[in-house]
């Protein structure tokens, strides 16, 4: 509960209570996506219900058995006159979007986050667009065993993570060019501890979702100077739409591995003659939803925070973010607006409703016509908390104004 | 003249990229500068509001100058706490860590403005982008246009306009505007053309906010002191702009055993405030435009209002005023009661329960505002709780709007997001996530190969369960 006086507020509103109350927005449409199809199906929900709304949750057809389990199981656990599980593709979606929501929570893709906001414009719908973009990480001059450790959480961030397939996951790598070779060395080793040998004997890594996407990421790797770029990995199993982590050395920047979100098993790393260069890099190109920072360096991290604009910046880890309830999670820019995890969830379900009580005594004559240079000037003095001036007006010791045309 | 809005665009992200608007020192410059429009020309824009609106100098004063003023002074005061990261507590998840959340600006904002209360409904979102650290372009609105005229004068003269702009226009430059690509938008309005922004923001990914209307409802109680409330309800209407305002008591409800006491009481207070003759008094803004007068004009004239006209229905054409008009029981199928009205008309709806008038709101769209007089404190919560509207005000009017630590945004139909005070700073804002780790403490349950140790490791980790990580450390 807030009270007066925690604003500007003159004497005109004494006495009163302020108070913001959350309440549910009504029925509210969630999308989830099919990369992290339990958790970005169920994570919006739990905000949706904690805040109090009745809920429509359609999960990604490209991930037909995470759906039907949820269509299967979710009605036998909760309130299914509430709480329902929409299974379907674009015409189902479609269908949705004609009805009107009071939110429309969305995880996906720029394009499709803009036919959804489309949609909901024409019912005054508020949405929350989770998207995605091309993430970086920016690697400063490390060594020993921080280098490892580095890494590691870089290897493990980008293929152990839905095979780069993630809006937070890791696209690309940005370093000095002199490291770069002790830094390729290294995720070669690690990629084979932590994946297997080659293609034959990869484990511990997801598939590609399906064909179409499949065939999108090899036909990046098609462009003959992304190609030659390859230094290690390349082949791919199409059988079983695997990909094996792959790593590229300075493809060209104007190829498609660049300028799209490669959601894929494919890790360029961009030489720069100098680390702080990276800052400008990452300007020249739309807001991504995460940026990851691996340095030592105060006054880099410092300058890094002023000067990149993205959803969230992680110094010296990857993806945890998305594990820390304290922080809103969400994009800015192409990567999306809203938030939500944690409280923010319930915020992003909740409309917070301004309250003021007022009371019927001290009533306030000046408020109301007809007016006149007296009244005039007693709410001027009232907005100037000059309460001296107040007493001397209504002792009618201070000068009135009586004419009307001078303020 | 054409408006060159490649060039404008040009610029003004250049401006941002240059970095100068993120300084705390050019904020501060610039609210300091809005400050001095304000003080130095008061008399200038009163005068632009007294000819767009034939608005009372009383009500110039307080609710756009003064309003104004004590935003900026707001601003400036508080901004540096505003302006510092938050921290932000981590648990054993992500052990060692620590949390921050930065605010940073969303770089080039559109402000578009409306035409009732058209110096404050411009400067106030300008002062939450500029706080911010953001570029910003205002569309005044046309409908007011001489007050768009001393605005466009006067940020020119005062403010740093390889940053701040304002582009005077009607539908083409606004189109024009709409068609660019911008980090946010804020427009204040109807919900017509709420829905063109939303639309056009959707092509660019661009959040907004959206301040609309509807028809907010006054709920009126026995037992209370009706002069006082009579008077808080003339003044929310009629004494502010005439009834031509998003927040407006738009319909009253009262029970049927209290309606002509309340009838009674508001033609007492309005003779008091007005005179005999309202047409005559100096103290009521005048109706914005002809198109407005002749909407108001045919809400007067409907059939299914006639008979129950109980107060006032006069009108004059030729300056565009109509006297404050009560109506009493009119259908809910009549004009009046399916459009925000939006003038100086006031149907009164009556019901049998007080407590069936929350039914009868929540059966409409969710408007801005919702007020309610009474002395009954279960009614009271009641009305609280079970009411959406953007705000509630119990026994006033309006004023909700002058309490800064109050968002200030509606819901549904009347809008979405909010402003004032440091939901301003915030609407005009992306707040950044910071997460700081060490190299120490790197767990090796996190990587692969993965095996059931490390899977029992890490379901103790994430569940913040310390005996049970200890029995996995242990291999139990």
């Amino acid at each position: 509960m807030l009270h007066i006086g925690q604003g500007q507020l003159p004497l005109l509103l004494f006495p009163a209570k302020a108070e913001v109350l959350p309440e549910p927005l009504g029925v509210v449409l969630i999308f989830a996506s099919w990369n992290f199809p339990i958790s970005l199906a169920l994570d919006p929900l739990i905000g949706a219900i904690s805040a109090g709304n009745t809920v429509v949750v359609k999960p990604s057809e490209l991930a037909p058995a995470c759906s039907s389990f949820l269509a299967r199981i979710v009605p036998l656990y909760l309130d299914n006159k509430a709480i329902k599980v929409v299974e379907g593709g674009s015409d189902v979606a479609e269908k949705l979007l004609e009805q009107k929501w009071e939110k429309i929570f969305f995880t996906g893709s720029p394009r499709v986050g803009r036919i959804i906001m489309s949609a909901a414009a024409k019912h005054l719908t508020p949405v929350t667009l989770e998207l995605g973009g091309k993430c970086p990480i920016i690697l400063d001059s490390l060594s020993g065993s921080d280098l490892k450790v580095t890494v590691k959480r870089i290897s493990g961030g980008k293929w152990g993570a839905c095979a780069g397939q993630a809006c937070i996951g890791i696209d690309y790598v940005l370093v000095q060019r002199k490291l770069a070779p002790v830094l390729v060395e290294l995720l070669q080793k690690c990629i084979k501890t932590f994946y297997g040998e080659n293609i034959k004997n990869l484990n511990s890594i997801c598939k590609i979702v399906n064909k179409n996407h499949f065939e999108r990421v090899c036909n990046l790797l098609e462009d003959p100077g992304v190609a030659a770029s390859i230094v290690y990995g390349g082949s791919f199993d199409k059988q079983n739409l695997l990909i094996e982590p792959t790593i590229l050395l300075d493809p060209p920047l104007d190829a498609a591995i660049m300028t799209e979100e490669i959601f894929g098993p494919l890790l360029p790393i961009i030489t720069l003659n100098d680390v702080e260069e990276s800052i400008e890099f990452i300007n020249a190109r739309p807001n991504p939803l995460a940026i990851y920072v691996f340095t030592k360096n105060k006054t880099f991290k410092e300058k890094l925070l002023q000067e990149t604009s993205s959803g969230s910046v992680i110094f010296n880890d990857t993806m945890i973010q998305f594990i820390c309830d304290g922080l809103p999670f969400g994009g800015v820019g192409q990567s999306g607006f809203g938030r939500y995890h944690g409280k923010y969830s319930f915020d992003t379900f909740s409309h917070e409703k301004a309250i003021l009580q007022r009371s019927f005594f001290l009533e306030l004559e000046p408020r109301y016509p007809p007016w006149n240079g007296f009244k005039l000037e007693f709410i001027r003095l009232a907005y100037n908390f000059d309460y001296i001036g107040l007493l001397l007006l209504l002792l009618g010791l201070r000068r009135r104004y009586t004419s009307r045309t001078v303020i | 003249m054409a408006l060159d809005m490649e060039g404008m665009m040009k610029e003004l992200r250049g401006t941002y990229a240059s970095g100068k608007p993120k300084s705390y020192e050019w904020r501060v410059s610039q609210l300091r500068a809005l400050l001095k429009i304000a003080d130095h020309h008061e008399k200038e824009i009163a005068e632009a509001l007294r000819c767009d609106l034939n608005k009372p100098d009383h009500e110039s004063f307080v609710y756009e100058i003064a309003s104004m003023k004590s935003s900026c002074q707001l601003a400036l005061k508080q901004l540096k706490g505003w302006m510092k990261p938050e921290k932000v507590k981590t648990s054993l998840t992500t052990f060692p860590s620590s949390g921050e959340i930065v605010s940073e600006p969303l770089g080039v904002t559109l402000v578009i403005s409306a035409w009732n209360f058209p110096f404050l409904l411009s400067l106030d979102p300008v002062i939450g982008a500029i706080a911010a650290g953001n570029a910003v372009v205002l569309k005044p609105s046309e409908i007011a246009p001489a007050t768009s005229a001393a605005l466009s004068k006067l940020l020119g003269e005062y403010m740093d306009t390889s940053a701040v702009k304002v582009v005077e226009g009607a539908v083409p430059e606004t189109t024009a505007l709409l068609e660019q690509k911008w980090d946010k938008i804020f427009y204040t309005g109807n919900g017509k053309v709420g829905r063109i922004v939303l639309t056009a923001a959707a092509k660019h990914l661009t959040p907004v906010v959206l301040e609309l209307g509807g028809k907010s409802p006054v709920v009126v109680d026995k037992n209370i002191n009706l002069k006082v409330a009579a008077r808080r309800i003339i003044g929310g209407k009629w004494g502010c702009n005439n009834g031509q305002a998003c927040v407006s008591p738009d319909y009253l409800i009262t029970t049927k055993d209290n309606a002509s006491q309340l009838v009674d009481a508001l033609k007492s207070e309005l003779e008091a405030f007005y005179g005999k003759d309202p047409l005559k008094s100096e103290d009521l803004s005048r109706i914005v435009n002809s198109n407005h007068f002749n909407r108001l004009k045919n809400l007067l004239d409907d059939e299914k209002v006639s008979g129950k006209i109980v107060h006032g229905g006069q009108r004059d054409k030729t300056n565009l005023k109509i006297a404050p008009t009560i109506m009493l029981d009119v259908p809910g199928d009549s004009l009046a009661m399916n459009e925000e009205i939006f003038g100086p008309l006031l149907p009164i709806l009556t019901v049998y329960k007080v407590e069936d008038s929350i039914d009868l709101i929540n059966a409409r769209e969710k408007p801005l505002a919702a007020y309610l007089f009474t002395n009954d404190k279960r009614l009271k919560e009641q009305f609280i709780r079970n009411v959406s509207a953007g705000g509630l005000v119990v026994n006033d009017t309006i004023l909700h709007l002058a309490e800064h630590s109050l968002p200030f945004g509606g819901v549904g139909e009347s809008g979405m997001g909010a402003y004032h005070g440091k939901f301003s700073f915030d609407a005009f804002s992306h707040k950044k996530a910071v997460l700081q780790r060490s190299f120490a403490g790197d767990i090796p349950a996190r990587y692969p190969p993965y095996s059931p140790g490390k899977l029992k490791f890490l379901k103790a980790l994430l569940n913040g369960d310390v005996v049970g990580l200890i029995r996995a450390l242990i291999g139990w």
